[in-house]
């Protein structure tokens, strides 16, 4: 049995998950999932101005920190923290802990073959849309093929303590230590997709401990010292997953369920590099206190391709807030976005979408939410979208003067204008599997 | 008997790009079948009215006693795209707990 722990969820996760893992008990593996879909995007943009950024910047510290603690207690880390950059990060690594042993994996990053692939004749239509890849040419800021475990386990046999990849699969994460210690084969297809379905349980770290979970949520105990998951795993691919019993929160069966179907598309089609698992064999059962036996799993052959993640510019936007108070708040709030509308109409500016939400009223659940006549107050909110800069700029100085010539009782307007933000949109495309080669390399 | 759907089940809600899913989780494994006549595909349509643009689908995993439905351009465009607070329908699962489901007593 192996242990594999997950300490952070996206980048952003709390940075105290992961040292509290290998202090709290004992761990064989530790997992950090940074990357989100945009997260490669902002990455681009970091090293197209400083080349030696593009990776996730908490990651290096955070092994300084626990550098230590990793040797004496024969933990290595799998993270997909290089993003763009993963070998300035492997370096920037290896300066804060140049005790340690660091592997990584190369060849996700297409971005220089973007034009190449066009010309062999793969479309890379939006899976979504259908739209050819040709439509965003201009605009693409990188592009990133998911890679699988194979890879990463090929990094994890160089002996290496820390091994970074840029575009892996979040469940890729954690499947390869049971790759590489189980000598699970490429063609084990059960096997992988119990690995998998592992990886996915805990990719979002904390939601299968109890954090974000419906169930009694009141009483999860010490909430404020949740523990992060690990999975006890064996070589046939059943597995347990547990937390450290010294950590807060909960493991059980109804938790692991509401994660499990976090994030699922078509349960019996769920498509990895490494295989296509299929979620309706899971069996699951509660074996003991915060102990969830997940068994049964069975999966098929992986696709003849790879899915690409591709960032492209897509305009500004910006959103705006001001708050009403008692009485008639959301009446004054939906008179002010009348006004703005109208402004916003009289200047001739051009948007592709204007959309407005009233907080405290039904911004969140729509037509389902339930109807509360005269609250107390109501954030009246409104974003706008766009091609031209200057037009979302325009909108920014429309909002706040409505505190002095709009309905009565506007304020919470404390930080002025809103800001315009660039949007960077996620497209995603396929090509060939035998397009991607990866390699590993070692520094140290 | 009619009882809102928090009286048997619980769910989580999440995205992928402009489409929501949201899973459904009978707490008794008994409910199960309750759950898959009453929560249908065609009811969250109408019950989420103009949250939803496109279409709604509806799978079965009776080994977790579970519904999973997918909500098409449910989310503004999605991701960085959409102007909506709940950009990533988290909160969706909740506005389900209130759909009135009919159990036997």
């Amino acid at each position: 049995m192996i242990r594999i722990a997950n300490g952070q969820g996206f980048w952003g996760d709390w940075l105290e998950a992961p040292v509290r893992l290998i202090e709290q008990g004992p761990i064989d593996y530790l997992c950090l999932d940074y990357l989100a879909e945009v997260t490669m995007s902002i990455l681009q943009k970091q090293k197209q101005t400083e080349p030696h950024l593009g990776y996730a910047r908490d990651f290096p510290p955070l092994i300084g920190r626990i550098a230590k603690q990793m040797l004496d207690r024969n933990v290595r880390v799998i993270a997909n923290a290089g993003g763009v950059n993963p070998v300035a990060c492997a370096e920037a690594v290896r300066k804060l802990a140049p005790e340690l042993k660091v592997a990584v994996v190369l060849g996700d990053d297409v971005f220089a073959r973007v034009d190449e692939f066009l010309a062999k004749g793969y479309s890379m239509a939006d899976m979504d849309t259908g739209q050819p890849l040709s439509t965003i040419r201009d605009r693409i800021l990188s592009a990133n093929a998911y890679i699988g475990a194979f890879p990463l386990a090929e990094a994890l046999a160089t002996g290496a303590h820390v091994v970074i990849a840029g575009r892996s699969t979040d469940t890729a994460l954690a499947l390869a230590p049971m790759v590489h210690r189980f000598g699970w084969s490429d063609t084990d297809w059960n096997k992988l997709a119990a690995g998998t379905i592992a990886g996915h349980i805990i990719e979002c770290g904390a939601q299968c401990t109890g954090g974000n979970c419906q169930v009694d949520w009141q009483h999860i105990p010490k909430m404020a010292e949740i523990g992060y998951p690990i999975v006890e795993a064996e070589p046939d691919g059943s597995f347990v997953v547990t937390k450290h019993p010294v950590a807060g929160g909960r493991v059980h069966a109804d938790i692991v369920k509401e994660q499990l179907l976090y994030e699922l598309g078509d349960p019996k089609n769920y498509i990895t590099p490494d295989c296509v698992a299929d979620f309706t064999t899971i069996q699951i059962a509660d074996v003991g206190p915060d102990r969830v036996r997940v068994s049964g799993i069975e999966g098929r052959e992986r696709p003849a391709t790879l899915k690409l993640s591709i960032s492209y510019e897509n305009g500004w936007k910006s959103i705006g807030t001001l708050v009403y108070s008692w009485p008639q708040a959301f009446e004054k709030a939906q008179a002010a976005d009348k006004i703005v509308r109208g402004r916003l109409c009289k200047l001739g500016l051009e948007f592709e979408e204007i959309y407005t939400e009233f907080l405290g009223v039904n911004a969140c659940h729509g037509p389902v939410a339930q109807p509360c006549p005269d609250p107390p107050e109501v954030q009246l909110r409104i974003g706008v979208r766009g091609q031209d800069r200057r037009a979302v700029d325009r909108f920014t100085r429309e909002l706040i003067p409505l505190v002095l010539n709009g309905p009565p009782g506007a304020t919470g307007f404390g930080d002025g204008r809103p800001p315009v933000r660039e949007i960077v949109a996620y497209w995603s495309a396929l090509v060939p599997r035998e397009e991607i080669r990866t390699t590993v390399e070692v520094l140290g | 008997m009619k009882v809102p759907l928090s009286a048997i089940a619980h769910t989580r809600s999440g995205d992928k790009g402009d489409t929501s899913n949201i899973g459904v989780i009978a707490y008794d494994a008994r409910h199960y079948p309750v759950l898959v006549r009453e929560v249908t595909a065609d009811r969250l349509k109408a019950y989420f009215g103009e949250l939803v643009k496109g279409k709604v689908e509806r799978f079965e995993l009776p080994n977790l006693g579970a519904l999973n439905f997918l909500l098409h351009e449910a989310l503004g465009g999605g991701g960085t795209v959409s102007l909506r607070v709940d950009a990533q329908g988290k909160t969706f699962g909740a506005a389900l707990l209130r759909l009135e489901i009919e159990i036997s007593e």
